[in-house]
């Protein structure tokens, strides 16, 4: 948990130091970055809805796209949600605040939306780039306001940021990203197949389901105390929450053994 | 917490997929309108090397990486309470112009090619080319002659002085001040076609608010049909052969002739 944050909190810094300060180690921000002055690496979500607007991507971004491809996919899976994504500090704070005052909502009176929904709407991002002929999640996702708010000056942007914080705290438990996020949406289909992965051990579980109750996508840990093995959800984000609260060390990091 | 599949009858589902079809057929208008409303803008000045307003807005992915790199501080990424897309590079040239460095930092360094180099380029004799900040077009620099003082007759060359390209992108044509019958005027004026929109003028000018601005390059822009000709231009003629001429009533020019000929029907009485 801590050591997420730090990632989080450094790779923020390294921004905003490079513009700031100019120790120009992380250039740009999460939408496309040079790293090092040595190479570029890029939102390939920002670069599909630039294909689909119908514009041929440089070989900078194609680059840096396939680079941040391969290391979710083949490695870290959905881990860009949570050890990277500044807009996951504030819906964990929103969590964290929901947890505090017990908010519980009657059953009947929750808002219901499946998580399906951001996959739906990843789908729309792309429609709607090539209708309208620019990226256009990039026009009103919180995440590239926020993180480029940080580094160049935020404008009114952060009231999106305070609707996503209100949206998760008081509306929907882990709504923005679990039921939402296109962005989160596609590193869940990047991810599906990383080997990072959260590995169960039933037979050191004791069946307290703490792991349930900090996990926000709780849907994944349908396996917990059931039988051993690989928690295989692309949703999963590899936050290791879980890990964090398990006192019977029955949830660990591993790596996938390759099948050859 | 075990995680109950609820089943539906397939009439159920039916209604339930009719539902969220039209949420989404919604979110998307929504979605597209707002896009499309905000992606048009006419009044913005975009770093050197920029493609055409809506292929810039189409590669750009807002990294600010164009930002960073300018050593002036020049330009900025577009905020939400301004009408420029968001994310965008843009610059003030009355606060801070385009002070056209050879290197061009910001378009060599932009990733998604944006700003593009080969814009910026000029073949050399042996093959290789070189960055050329002068073929840039920022904008061009429009001149209000009922505030520059130097119309008036008062003598101030401010902008003429501060352009970079100095007795090419602006001039100053001399002529007699008839007011006074003595004295002359200098009065600064703009080649359209040299101009690069860096700004030093408008960022020089020495009136309270500045007579002398840039504007993007389409706002600037006028075209001549084709049948007006400069007759003591050779060539020019053959401007008006590409002319077709297009009639939108059904005469032929006899019937035409006729009309004007008929004098009689004019000297009538009624």
């Amino acid at each position: 948990m801590i050591s997420r944050r730090v990632v989080q909190i450094l790779i923020l810094g390294l921004f905003i130091a490079s513009n700031y300060y100019g120790i120009k180690w992380f250039r740009g921000n999460l939408s496309a970055a040079k790293i090092l002055d040595l190479f570029y690496l890029a939102d390939p979500f920002a670069a599909m809805q630039m294909l689909a607007a119908g514009m041929l991507i440089s070989l900078d971004i194609l680059i840096g796209s396939l680079i941040i491809i391969g290391f979710y996919g083949l490695f870290a899976g959905r881990a860009f949600c949570s050890w990277v994504c500044p807009v996951n500090i504030v819906t964990d704070t929103a969590f964290w605040l929901r947890n505090k005052i017990n908010l519980k909502i009657p059953s009947g009176q929750q808002i219901k939306i499946t998580r399906q929904a951001r996959y739906w709407i990843m789908v729309l991002a792309l429609i709607v780039s090539a209708v309208v002929g620019v990226a256009a999640f990039e026009y009103i996702s919180p995440i590239s306001m926020l993180h480029r708010g940080l580094i160049y000056g935020i404008g009114t942007s952060w009231l999106i940021v305070l609707m996503v914080f209100i949206f998760d705290f008081l509306v929907l438990k882990h709504g923005w990203c679990g039921y939402l996020c296109p962005l989160g949406a596609f590193y869940s289909i990047v991810g599906k197949y990383s080997l990072l992965r959260i590995n169960h051990i039933k037979e050191a579980c004791t069946d307290c389901n703490d792991c349930k109750l900090v996990c926000p996508e709780v849907q994944v840990l349908d396996i917990i105390g059931k039988k051993s093995g690989y928690i295989n959800y692309g949703a999963c984000t590899n936050c290791g929450r879980c890990i964090d609260v398990c006192e019977d060390d029955a949830l660990k990091f591993s790596f996938k053994k390759l099948k050859l | 917490m075990a995680i109950s599949i609820k089943k539906y009858s397939r009439r159920e589902s039916i209604r339930k997929m009719v539902g969220s079809g039209g949420l989404f057929a919604i979110g998307g208008i929504a979605w597209a309108g707002y896009a499309d409303g905000a992606t048009h803008v006419d009044l913005v000045l975009r770093p050197p090397g920029a493609l055409d307003e809506p292929d810039f807005q189409k590669a750009c992915i807002k990294c600010g990486i164009c930002v960073e790199v300018c050593p002036y501080d020049t330009l900025s990424l577009a905020k939400s309470n301004s009408n420029i897309p968001i994310g965008t590079p843009y610059f003030l040239p009355r606060d801070i112009p385009c002070y056209m460095c050879t290197d061009i930092p910001c378009t060599v360094e932009c990733p998604t090619d944006a700003l593009d180099e080969s814009l910026l380029s000029m073949a050399k004799e042996n093959g290789t080319t070189v960055l050329d900040i002068n073929k840039s077009k920022m904008g061009i620099a429009v001149l209000n002659a009922e505030t520059c003082l130097a119309y008036w007759g008062i003598r101030c060359d401010a902008c003429y002085r501060a352009c970079p390209l100095i007795g090419e992108a602006i001039t100053l044509e001399l002529s007699r001040n008839e007011r006074t019958g003595k004295h002359a005027m200098l009065k600064p004026k703009i080649n359209n076609e040299v101009c690069t929109g860096c700004g030093m003028c408008e960022h020089a000018c020495i009136t309270e608010e500045t007579s002398i601005y840039v504007l993007p390059v389409g706002e600037v822009k006028g075209k001549v049909n084709n049948q007006y000709i400069k007759g003591w231009e050779e060539g020019d003629e053959a401007r008006i052969d590409t002319t077709k001429v297009y009639r939108d009533t059904q005469t032929n020019d006899q019937s035409t002739l006729d009309y004007l000929n008929d004098t009689e029907s004019l000297l009538e009485d009624e």
